[in-house]
């Protein structure tokens, strides 16, 4: 089980204890950087690892944290982004429910790099099981002396407390997801001023994701060049990649960057190739945001070159052939799905989550979705495609968050590389509306009259 | 400030009733409140809900909403925005056990297409409505983040993976057989913080 940096104390009996994590080897990291290293040496070990942010956007980690605004004199707050709602991801409730300890490691030490005395756990309320699993490690860490005053009898004193969300996917941008934090709805707030000089109540914050700060703490074990050895180019070290769909071992998976993808989705270590023994037809590589791929973009980019499992690879092409490594919630489908139907879906899902402040994004939302609707029905018109491509163009980038951008993408990539399956389903109403299972069939009878037109979708 | 007549839409319903939390849970609730800085109590209010929410009848009234305004020493109009935003928060009254089916795209890939169709079926309710016997309400939620055992469901935040039919209709049995004894349908938010 070579190359395992994060999980590779998995499986050990018990690991989620803090006795059995500290005779593994835990919290070493902790003392090495506490007691033999300034918070600057950290901070520089972070930057030559060359980690970028593993929530999706994928900016260097070392760089996010130069810019907090060391100057002020207001407390510095350090929050760890546990709102892990883009469907197809579900890496860090793997990390957080079976190695508790790795992340209030890496949160300590990231703590003591930016001068953190309050560092909060912002977890959505589904998980809620996860935290008491959470509350348990910190309770462990604090009787243990890694935790509260005078940590390791070093003048560095943390707090950690864990806060649960409630429900709403818009609280995994870090600017809501501060706003959420502070008692208030989940707007995102227009940038700048960013976090790094007014975060949490105003004060200076650094807003990570799970499992990039559960990263540093293996940095730092190790050194940031020895880590920056591991992976290719600018995409350095490992990933965590949740992969579903129709695959035969869905689950989490620590990758070296640079993995080829038709690896990842045929080696009997990974996917396992695609289940009942069909066809691939499509991957969503980086959680629903990013845009979808048709099997052969996604094994082989346009210039012919084999598509590996790095932010620059699966970029390769940009969004016209290319796609991006996201968050890395792989999502497979087979030759049996409807692209159509999982379009249609997620614009649900981002009609649903669309927090409202924007114009273009909650009126956007809404209109794909129900034109998508209308397709997937069989009550579209052969306008309708374009009507998409239209409404996406005009969300995207006209928001204030990414938000507007993650809604587009999906739609405006389906379209772009699989048109003619919507073309199919404007011309073959009746195929379409027969085809349709499960418990949509109680609203297609209900909302679309015989004729199929004037859709009554409201 | 307290004005009756601002609060018109149906789902406002100010009971009047006189509600608060038992004593041990109080203290539990101010020691949350603790967890953030002087001057930001009001960071309390999704934990605080949470916990309302759970203990006090299983949705939030108006009159739970006051309640938790006043510990928190915030406006009314401040919690009834946030318990309005998030879609965990209940504001009518839902069944003993609620059953949330998560219907995103992986899950949809997996069949909560057929989970749904079938929980509407065996119970004869539609997402968004509660059983007449007041034990089961059904919900259709967004990415639950279990895409790996799609598909999922959550009963009162219990995760329920890998459905078939079958596994709910034994679900729905022992359910059932839980709301005759009077168990609650999994542990509470108070537990979870220590």
């Amino acid at each position: 089980m070579g190359g395992k940096i994060l999980l590779a104390s998995i499986d050990i009996p018990g690991i989620r204890e803090f006795g059995v994590y500290r005779a593994s080897g835990g919290y070493a990291a902790v003392e090495q950087a506490l007691r033999g290293m300034t918070p600057a040496q950290v901070g520089n070990e972070v930057t030559k690892s060359g980690l970028r942010g593993r929530g999706g956007a994928g900016f260097p980690t070392g760089l996010k944290w130069s810019f907090l605004d060391r100057k002020s004199d207001k407390p510095r707050y350090l929050v760890c982004n546990a709102d892990e709602s883009e469907p197809g991801t579900f890496k860090d409730r793997y990390l957080m429910h079976h190695l508790p300890h790795l992340l209030i490691e890496g949160l300590i030490i990231s703590s003591y790099a930016l001068g953190v005395k309050t560092c909060y756990i912002y977890i959505r309320g589904e998980f809620k099981y996860l935290v008491g699993i959470l509350e348990t490690a910190i309770r462990e860490a604090n009787k243990n002396g890694f935790l509260g005053e005078r940590i390791l009898g070093t003048d560095f004193s943390l707090n950690i407390y864990v806060h649960p969300g409630a429900g709403a996917y818009i609280c995994g941008e870090e600017t809501a997801l501060l706003e959420s934090l502070e008692g208030k709805r989940g707007n995102p707030r227009i940038k700048p001023p960013f976090p790094a000089f007014k975060g949490l109540y105003g004060c200076p914050t650094v807003v990570n994701n799970v499992e990039t700060l559960a990263t540093v703490a293996p940095i730092i074990r190790m050194g940031g060049e020895a880590y920056a050895k591991i992976g290719r180019g600018k995409s350095t070290g490992t990933k965590l990649i949740s992969a579903c769909g129709n695959i035969n071992n869905p689950g989490v998976y620590e990758i070296e960057m640079g993995l080829p993808v038709e690896d990842f989705i045929y080696a009997p270590e990974y996917c396992g190739g695609i289940a009942n023994d069909k066809y691939l037809k499509a991957v969503i590589p980086g959680g629903s945001s990013v845009p979808i791929l048709p099997a052969d973009l996604m094994l082989n980019t346009a210039r012919g070159e084999k598509r590996l499992m790095t932010y620059e690879s699966l970029a390769d092409g940009e969004f016209a052939t290319g796609t991006m490594l996201g968050s890395g919630g792989f999502i497979v489908f087979d030759e049996d799905a409807c692209i159509v139907r999982n379009t249609w879906n997620l614009a649900h899902f981002y009609r649903h989550e669309s927090c409202g402040q924007c114009s273009p994004c909650r009126e956007g939302t809404g209109w794909m979705e129900r034109v998508l609707y209308r397709i997937e029905h069989g009550a579209g018109k052969m306008s309708d495609i374009d009507l998409l491509v239209r409404v996406a163009k005009n969300i995207e980038g006209n928001t204030i968050c990414p938000l507007g951008d993650a809604a587009a993408w999906p739609v405006a990539s389906a379209i772009r590389h699989f048109r003619r399956e919507f073309e199919y389903h404007v011309k073959h109403p009746e195929v379409v509306k027969n085809t349709s299972h499960g418990a949509l069939n109680y609203e297609v009878e209900s909302m679309i009259p015989d004729s199929g037109t004037g859709v009554n979708y409201w | 400030m307290q004005n009756d007549n601002i609060i018109q839409h149906p789902q406002f319903i100010r009971e009047g009733k006189q509600v608060a939390f038992a004593p041990g849970t109080l203290k539990k609730v101010h020691e949350l409140i603790l967890r953030y800085p002087e001057g930001q109590q009001k960071s309390a209010l999704l934990p605080l809900l949470h916990i309302a929410q759970e203990e006090l009848g299983g949705h939030l009234s108006v009159d739970i909403m006051d309640y938790v305004a006043s510990l928190l020493g915030i406006q009314p109009v401040e919690v009834y925005e946030v318990a309005t935003f998030y879609s965990m928060f209940y504001l009518d009254n839902m069944g003993k056990y609620v059953i949330e089916v998560c219907r995103t795209g992986p899950c949809a890939l997996a069949g909560s297409e057929q989970i749904l169709a079938h929980l509407r079926d065996v119970l004869e309710i539609k997402p968004g409505e509660t059983t007449p016997d007041g034990i089961f309400s059904l919900r259709e939620v967004e990415c639950l983040g279990s895409c790996g055992t799609a598909p999922v469901m959550q009963v009162n935040t219990e995760y329920y993976e890998k459905l078939t039919p079958g596994k709910v209709d034994r679900l729905l049995e022992d359910l059932r057989e839980y709301a005759n004894k009077n168990k609650p349908g999994g542990s509470t938010w108070v537990e979870k913080f220590c």
